[in-house]
């Protein structure tokens, strides 16, 4: 019964949506109804899937992008105090500078779009799955530590098989904030880029819609970001999932 | 084999663990350090294996100090990495020196675990777990093995199943053991020498030598010996 409870609240929100703008008279051009919404989108599938696409494209390379260099820094700082001390400040000052300022810049000096986008998206993504992953690290049990130092394990064998086995569920739940944070990223890229044409993504689908207007296209493609961040938490929460449950 | 002379060990905060322990290991021994909770025998079991150091005093070795893979640990806990299987956890000391892992498997069929090589420790109990961490720290043949009371978490009866499992393969292996418990029946049952430890800042308060072996818990040696320890440690708690 509990399954399908948000399907049902869902429904029952969406109904309620519907039945408030009739009763009420809101124009289509203030709030869409579900059924506007759902029509603007079937007016140009095509496009709005292609759309999403791109964002998506984004979305993973970012991503992947995140979690190379966020392991890899987490594991650099494991291996020596000094990359500790080196790494841990710029991290920081990556999280908590705002994308949105440093991105016009990344425009000019990356030059590619694509690229840009990926790189905006990435400092996005990137903190979640750095910060779990050296805390994961950081967490291998002390006695384990002991036993790797008597039988005169190297720092790197103690890394690889010790330490990052053991930062693994950190890791996952890091990377499912960092999936919806790349998206976010990705979003927040083409806004500030701006990158239009054929192989734009939805970011500028809004901003092409409400130029024009098109009030219930922009919310088509707001639920479409909706569904692909509800899609990439289910899909990294289920990977997640499978490899605990296949190693323990 | 090992001589620690008037160690000194004292924790940041002030609090003095150990105080002018003195006393020697020696080769073939079955060490225990018996006392109370909080009295040092882990600290103690700790800077033997060189995981910690004194502040005064020196551990100084017939020999050379030993090295990696002479000496096994067994915890308190069975720490397994859980997300290797039994074979793998137990080979781990040799896989870390590059060596040959047969002989895990060897040692997990001696402790009774053949047929669970491929097992993860979340599907074991409690005392299997025990008996792969044993076979982890006896695969690489140390020549010195120390327990930080490797069975008090565990039930009566595996307790008792594993003393008899370990007394056996501590006279096989020949290696030196130092048990650490707080146990005077288990103590009295185990040991070739008892070392009593004063409570905090710990000492060696006494040590006691058993050359007879215990055939059964309730004969009469085993019965000697508790006395023995019990006497020990209640003049420990006089003095």
């Amino acid at each position: 019964m509990n399954r399908f409870a948000p399907v049902v609240s869902f429904a029952a929100a969406l109904a309620a949506w519907q039945l408030a703008v009739w009763g009420l008279h809101v124009p289509s051009y203030l709030v869409p109804g579900p059924l506007a919404i759902g029509g603007a989108f079937l007016a140009d599938p095509g496009g709005l899937l292609r759309a999403l696409l791109a964002t998506l494209m984004v979305t993973a390379a970012s991503l992947a992008a995140a979690c190379f260099a966020g392991v890899l820094l987490a594991c650099a700082m494991a291996a020596n105090p000094w990359a500790r001390a080196l790494i841990k400040p710029w991290a920081v000052i990556l999280q908590v500078t705002p994308v949105v300022a440093v991105a016009p810049l990344i425009v000019v000096w990356v030059g590619n779009p694509f690229a840009a986008m990926v790189l905006c998206a990435t400092i996005v993504a990137f903190f979640p799955v750095f910060a779990n992953t050296a805390a994961g690290l950081e967490a291998a049990p002390p006695e384990l530590l002991d036993l790797f130092r008597l039988s005169g394990a190297g720092r790197w064998q103690e890394i690889w098989l010790l330490r990052l086995p053991a930062a693994l569920p950190y890791f996952l739940a890091g990377l499912r904030v960092s999936g919806g944070l790349a998206l976010v990223g990705a979003v927040v890229a083409e806004f500030v880029t701006g990158a239009g044409g054929a192989a734009s993504g939805l970011a500028f689908r809004i901003l092409e819609a409400g130029y024009r207007l098109q009030v219930p296209r922009m919310f088509a493609c707001l639920a479409l970001l909706s569904a692909a961040g509800l899609a990439i938490n289910a899909a990294l929460g289920a990977v997640s999932s499978a490899v605990l449950a296949r190693r323990s | 084999m090992l001589h620690l002379e008037n160690i000194v060990r004292r924790y940041p905060n002030g609090v003095t663990a150990l105080e002018a322990v003195d006393f020697r290991i020696e080769t073939g021994d079955f060490l225990v350090l018996l006392g109370p909770s909080g009295c040092g025998k882990s600290t103690l079991l700790r800077l033997i294996a060189g995981l910690d150091q004194p502040q005064q005093g020196r551990l100084a070795w017939d020999s050379a100090p030993l090295g990696p893979g002479d000496i096994g640990f067994v915890f308190q806990d069975p720490t397994l990495m859980p997300w290797a299987t039994a074979a793998e956890n137990a080979a781990l000391p040799l896989r870390l020196r590059g060596l040959d892992p047969t002989p895990a498997h060897a040692m997990l069929a001696r402790v009774g675990l053949a047929g669970f090589e491929t097992v993860r420790p979340s599907k074991l109990s409690g005392g299997m777990r025990m008996r792969v961490s044993i076979a982890r720290a006896l695969a690489p043949r140390p020549r010195l093995l120390l327990m930080d009371e490797p069975f008090a978490a565990l039930d009566e009866f595996t307790r008792h199943l594993l003393q008899e499992d370990l007394r056996a393969l501590a006279k096989e292996s020949g290696c030196t053991t130092v048990f650490v418990t707080h146990s005077i029946y288990e103590a009295a049952f185990l040991a070739t020498r008892v070392a009593v430890m004063s409570p905090r800042p710990g000492r060696i308060a006494a040590t006691h030598g058993f050359t007879e072996p215990v055939g059964e818990r309730l004969d009469a040696t085993f019965a000697a010996r508790v006395a023995i320890l019990t006497q020990s440690l209640a003049a420990q708690r006089a003095g």
